[in-house]
């Protein structure tokens, strides 16, 4: 008999198993990604995700005898009061859990729930997407050089010296060397001092007293308290590091005429930025402004569940946005983007305050203006709509600014990449 | 702790490590060897973590296997359960291997190590060992070779062919895996041997042979010349080896647009199905032979001070929940635990044997009473499997203490009626019911190609004997029928008939994807 430790065998074993499981159950993970997307805030979507996967699909079947046909007899453990002749009606069928009928395997696998990695759901998310390499192309772009801290070294200026780490070394080494303390010195010069001042000093007790304080003293002069082997300085790298914050302003018109459905199209819209965005920076705060003739800052829940009634100003919730920007988001410090959706309407009279808004103040603070027109279909999208056609002229004179018009949520992502392969070459120009 | 055996107890806490294993195994072996006259493979004990031992669980049980979906699709459903904590993980997984190959978990104490090793590394191993079946069907030497092969092989053809060509290959021989095994061992008669044979029979012939058999006229039917649509038929069923029951024998032999590299896999499949095919069919022999040896070695070791109480508590725990046996009404019912039915008969073969009552001398005459409780057992273990040994050895005693009773289902009636239970009248009844529900025979369909049309339309026939009516699942049937086209590349039709009339019941048939 012999003993094998397999713990330390290479992990995931199985992942060759997995990956050919999640490509087989594509389809209906990507279902189930899909309705979590309607499921999730804004802000989670990038987390794992639990699937739930109806095994369907993928069951493996093989031949095995049907349950409802035919004659069969089986045998049961933990009779109690029946006896031979007993009749007994069967169970309803689906009530009980199938009851005590021979199957053999037990087929019949329900739904099961399984976790995906975050990466896996990812994935999936941008598979289902067909994201293109954007993201990696912009990261480079958004890059700045940054002094960080990498572990220590022996030389360096004396502004960075270490005196923790230089102690802990001076101490270590005083210790394996045998340097004598100040005290144990000390205390055998009064040793002597006793000695002489007694009546009668012994000689032979004296002298040994006295060399082994001669070789203290000696040993305390060689052995140093601080030596430059000590010395330990902090070190550091310079490292290229994303800009880190990023600030994602959603604008939205909520006024009567935005119904559930087309909110829903906005929410995707916001979901996809805030997922492009947060693979970008290490941190990216959500913004919510809604607006009707008057805009506010709103949590997320309210900003897509509550209906407002009114009229719709959208300069409001440009002013809002500039003056949130300058409350709590130095422009040196934080990449601002905003994405507008509305439907379209607009107050006439405030489409020049608005479009000299956007040219004057906002555009130039923003990274990039994305505006999206939801349109409940087809037949509204042929004609122009008071906001597109002001904003066309921005579009023209903006690199940064874009537009899209989206009718259906399959839409959202074609529109998305476009909107944002057009965003490429501005973003280049800007950094 | 001291070593010196038979004056304390061998280990005193949970914690375990590598030489305290083995000080446990050499106890166990002395135990299991010496006294209970066990006879086993080597053994190669591995220590694997919770996560492997799911991956082991969700690869069949092997190690090695080579990779497909469904093995990823156990994985996360066994994965899934037990974060939740509805299902433990198994403490042990065995493979009939030469050597023995046992894995235990990191996560277990050490008394459940030694149950382990008393229920694995003896129990299964000696069944594996004795038991015909397993020596008739697999051989214990080869199959990890033959598994690292099968894996190499089917990584090979990913690369070749692509993985997507490969996985449906073997999506459609693992439907098939259950019709992939031949039932009845082949003659392996060397040819020398044959010709001899047909020698002996021809000097039989010549010897008996009688002028007046001539005179005899022979019946019209053996007269009239045949068909030749018939007599193509019959020439093909012979060339064709038909009928047959081994589906995934008969289309890696004989479909006609598969490539090589997929009859290889069709044929990887078909050795697994049939390495297998023992296990499913001892069950509750293979798990009652180990958890009795487990049962008894951890008692006498208890008894020789090796065990402390504790240790004794914890084993008896977990001993009681493998053996607990819900009753049929029971949410956790599903259907007879083969630990429960095992161990209770073979706890009870041990009763007769050392201390039989009067009932068991009248139902047992050839053993009852023997005195020697292991060589009866041993000898169950080795000659019988499931059917068999509940036929010969299951006493009335076992059907009153599980309170068995049998159920008479058909399907064109509203109620199910009570035919037989745990009395005096209803003993063998049950008995027999009971066996024949573990007989494979009786328990998976019976399947069988009858024609394959090669001359005309190449339309592939099976059919399937209905014993009692009962018919094949339709929609499980449509797909795995599906896979049969897949892999036969023509029209596939399965007919089922009645086992005894011969009616023709329902049919199904499925076309080849293009």
């Amino acid at each position: 008999m012999h003993i094998i430790d397999r713990r330390l065998n290479p992990k995931a074993k199985s992942l060759g198993n997995r990956q050919r499981f999640l490509r087989r159950a594509r389809a209906e993970i990507r279902e189930s990604v899909r309705d979590a997307l309607k499921k999730r805030k804004v802000s989670e979507v990038d987390g794992g995700e639990k699937v739930r996967i109806r095994s369907k699909g993928l069951r493996e079947p093989s031949f095995g005898l049907g349950h409802g046909t035919g004659k069969r007899d089986y045998v049961l453990p933990g009779n109690k009061d029946f006896s031979v002749g007993d009749v007994i009606r069967k169970p309803e069928s689906g009530a009980g859990g199938g009851g005590p009928k021979g199957s053999p395997d037990g087929e019949g696998e329900d739904d099961f729930i399984f976790s995906l990695t975050r990466e896996e759901f990812l994935d999936v998310f941008f598979e289902d997407l067909k994201l293109p390499n954007l993201v990696k192309a912009k990261l480079k772009s958004l890059s700045a050089p940054e002094r960080m801290r990498a572990g220590f070294t022996s030389d360096g200026p004396p502004s960075r010296l270490n005196r923790l780490r230089t102690m802990r070394n001076s101490l270590a080494r005083r210790i394996a060397l045998r340097r004598p303390r100040l005290s144990e010195i000390e205390a055998l010069e009064a040793e002597i001092a006793e000695e002489e001042a007694s009546g009668r000093p012994s000689e032979e007790r004296l002298k040994a007293l006295r060399a082994r304080l001669a070789r203290l003293s000696r040993l305390r002069k060689a052995v140093s308290y601080l030596d430059p082997l000590d010395l330990k300085y902090n070190r550091y790298e310079r490292k290229p590091k994303p800009k880190t914050q990023a600030v994602m302003f959603c604008l939205m018109d909520v006024s009567a005429s935005m119904t559930e459905q087309l909110k829903d199209l906005a929410k995707r819209f916001f979901m996809l930025l805030h997922l492009f965005l947060s693979r970008h920076y290490s941190e990216v705060d959500v913004v919510f402004i809604r607006h009707t003739t008057e805009a506010q800052e709103v949590d997320e829940e309210t900003f897509f569940r509550d209906t407002e009634t009114g009229g719709t100003v959208i300069s409001t919730a440009l002013e809002e946005m500039l003056r949130i920007v300058g409350e709590r988001y130095p422009i040196d410090d934080w990449n601002i983007y905003a994405a507008q959706a509305s439907d379209g309407h607009n107050f006439d009279d405030d489409m020049d305050d608005c479009l000299s808004l956007l040219n004057g103040e906002v555009l130039p603070l923003c990274q990039y203006f994305a505006y999206i027109e939801v349109a409940p279909d087809d037949s509204s999208a042929s004609m122009t709509s008071v906001v597109w056609s002001g904003y066309q002229e921005v579009a023209r004179q903006h690199a940064h600014f874009a537009m899209k018009r989206v009718t259906s949520p399959g839409e959202i992502y074609p529109v998305f990449r476009e909107l944002f392969a057009s965003a490429e070459g501005s973003a280049r120009e800007a950094g | 702790m001291t070593a010196a055996s038979g004056s304390g107890p061998l280990f005193d806490g949970a914690e375990w490590d590598f030489e305290l294993i083995k000080k446990c195994y050499d106890a166990i072996e002395k135990i299991g060897v010496e006294e209970m006259g066990l006879d086993i493979y080597p053994n190669q004990i591995e220590v694997i973590t919770a996560e492997q031992m799911l991956d082991a669980y969700a690869s069949i049980g092997m190690p090695n296997m080579y990779r497909h979906w469904s093995f990823g699709k156990h994985f996360a459903r066994e994965e899934a359960l037990y974060r939740k904590g509805h299902r433990a993980l198994a403490y042990e997984l065995v493979i009939n291997s030469d050597p023995c190959i046992v894995y235990i978990m990191e996560e277990n104490t050490m008394t459940m190590q030694v149950l382990v090793l008393a229920h694995a590394a003896m129990g299964h191993n000696h069944f594996f060992k004795n038991n015909y079946m397993f020596r008739q069907w697999t051989d214990a030497t080869s199959i990890l070779d033959y598994l690292s092969f099968a894996k190499e092989y089917i990584a090979e053809c990913e690369q070749k062919y692509g993985a997507e060509t490969v996985e449906a290959v073997l999506d459609s021989a693992h439907a098939l895996m259950g019709q992939g095994v031949s039932r009845h061992p082949v003659l392996r008669r060397s040819r020398a041997a044959r010709e001899e044979r047909e020698i002996k029979r021809r000097e039989y012939e010549e010897a008996t042979y009688n002028e007046l058999w001539r005179t005899v006229p022979r019946s019209a039917l053996a007269k009239a010349p045949m068909d030749p649509s018939q007599k193509e038929a019959a020439k093909e069923s012979e060339t064709l080896g038909l009928p047959q029951e081994n589906l995934l024998y008969f289309l890696e032999k004989h479909a006609p647009k598969l490539e090589d590299w997929q009859r290889e896999i069709l044929r990887i499949v078909r050795m697994l199905a049939q390495y297998f095919y023992p296990q499913r069919q001892t069950k509750v022999m293979n798990e009652g032979c180990a958890t009795f040896v487990h049962y008894e070695i951890i008692n006498r070791l208890y008894d020789r001070g090796l065990l402390t109480e504790g240790s004794m508590l914890e084993f008896m725990h977990s001993h009681s929940s493998v053996i607990y046996q819900p009753r049929f009404e029971d949410r956790h019912f599903a259907g007879l635990n083969p630990y429960a039915l095992g161990f209770a008969m073979m706890q009870d073969i041990k009763r007769i044997c050392e201390n039989p009552s009067a009932e068991d001398r009248e139902w047992f005459p050839e053993f009852a009473g023997n005195g020697d409780p292991l060589g009866t057992l041993r000898e169950a273990w080795a000659n019988f499997r499931d059917d068999s040994f509940i036929m010969q050895y299951l006493s009335p005693k076992v059907i009153r203490d599980f309170r068995l009773f049998q159920i008479h289902d058909s399907s064109d009636s509203p109620f199910v009626e009570v035919k037989a239970i745990h009395d005096e009248a209803g003993y063998k009844r049950v008995r027999k019911v009971l066996a024949n529900q573990y007989d494979s025979a009786a328990r998976d369909p019976d399947i069988q190609v009858v024609s394959a049309d090669l001359s005309g339309g190449r339309r592939l026939t099976l059919s399937h004997r209905a014993r009692n009516g009962v018919l094949l699942e339709k929609d499980m049937c449509d797909r795995t029928l599906q896979h049969v086209a897949h892999l036969w590349g023509y029209r596939v039709k399965l007919v089922e008939q009645d086992a005894e009339t011969g009616k023709t019941l329902k049919e199904h048939e499925a076309l080849p994807l293009p």
